[in-house]
């Protein structure tokens, strides 16, 4: 399980992003794609375990996942897609662009003042 | 003193350091003109004995050096370091992949410029090696024919995030009734378009058909990974 890398990594772009903000940090926006690798319920668990003990101690995590969108470079239609059945439904084309669905991102703080 | 909480926006990779040491790996090694493919699987697919074999043929003609991520024995590096000259170990302890701060540390001292190939072989482990860039120009996946041949479709992201898979030990695949027309599809569903490669590191199938597609890696062409990593 890597996610608690990951969470040790969270951390330190939550410091890094709250020095410019005075306050507690009540909790840190995460968007994690379905490509990225990382599963949202063992990040839970791993931050809970990163947090504890820490100045981060009442940061919640808040968790959006964020599916495969995909481009089709011939028909040029962008949808949803599964990751176990990526190829063009429309013209057949079995390699697509990656449009979202990698992302492993943290996108908002939320910061008592 | 019960402010209402604020919520400013930021923007951040989570793995920004390492995206950001794996770039600069990436031009360094472009630089040098030195290739490097990296290879994941689960433990025991044959990373390490398909390894040994492409270098043992290799080695006469190029400069090869090795990198091995393990939990915890150093036993693949002594392996390798018959095939080639140089060969680090990295030894990860309770971690279960490799990044691109191991990967930098492991090839200080090393002059790049004299090398043609170093092979990377990450951690025994088919989750967590795909989030994290090396720098390679190259992801090869291994699928070994006494695995399930479903297996791409319960890993997706692994085999999505490589560039080339192998389906190794192939003089096992009729004792162990595998399915090669369904592993493929399965690969194919996850990740169109894949180049597949079939080897056996015991009878030499499909060892000299890799060996001529690692050569021509080292022919100029534009860079293929970048796809690969946001
Ligand atoms: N029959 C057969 N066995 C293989 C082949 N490749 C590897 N093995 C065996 O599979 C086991 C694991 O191989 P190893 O290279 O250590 O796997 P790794 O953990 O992915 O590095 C060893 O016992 C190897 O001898 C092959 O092509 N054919
Ligand atoms: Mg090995
Ligand atoms: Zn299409």
């Amino acid at each position: 399980m890597h996610e608690l890398s990951i969470a040790l990594s969270m951390m330190d772009r939550i410091r890094e992003e709250s020095v410019r903000h005075s306050g507690t940090v009540r909790s840190a926006h995460v968007r994690i794609g379905v490509l990225s690798g990382v599963d949202s319920e063992a990040l839970r668990f791993a931050w809970e375990m990163a947090r504890a003990g820490s100045e981060l101690e009442e940061a919640e995590l808040e968790i959006e996942s964020v599916p495969l969108r995909v481009r089709c470079p011939v028909c040029g239609v962008t949808r949803t897609a599964e990751i176990q059945s990526i190829a063009c439904p429309h013209c057949v084309t079995p390699e697509q662009d990656i449009v979202e669905g990698r992302e492993m991102e943290l996108t908002a703080l939320e910061i008592d003042s | 003193m019960t402010a209402q909480p604020r919520l400013v926006e930021v923007r951040s990779r989570i793995l920004k350091e390492n995206d950001v040491l794996a770039r600069q790996l990436r031009e360094r090694f472009q630089q040098a003109g030195v290739c490097v493919v990296s290879f994941v699987s689960s433990p025991g697919s044959g990373k390490t004995t398909f390894l040994e074999k492409l270098m043992a043929g290799l080695s006469a003609r190029h400069r090869i050096a090795a990198l091995v991520g393990d939990l915890a024995t150093e036993n693949d590096a002594s392996r390798l370091g018959r095939a080639c000259s140089q060969v680090r170990q990295i030894t990860t302890g309770t971690i279960c992949h490799l990044d691109a701060k191991m990967i930098a540390a492991a090839i200080e001292g090393w002059r790049l410029e004299e090398l043609d190939f170093l092979f990377i072989e990450n951690v025994g482990n088919l989750v967590c090696p795909s989030s994290y860039d090396l720098g390679e120009q190259m992801r090869v996946v291994l699928l070994s024919a006494t695995e399930g041949e479903d297996k791409p479709l319960k890993y997706p992201t692994i085999f999505n995030t490589a560039d080339v898979a192998l389906i190794t030990k192939m003089d096992l695949a009729a004792a162990a009734e595998f399915n090669l027309d369904e592993a493929r599809r399965s690969i194919l569903s996850v990740r169109p378009g894949m180049r597949i490669l079939q080897v056996s590191a015991k009878t030499g199938e499909g060892i000299q058909e890799t060996e001529a597609w690692v050569e021509s890696l080292r022919a100029p062409q534009p860079k293929q990974h970048s796809d690969g990593y946001i």
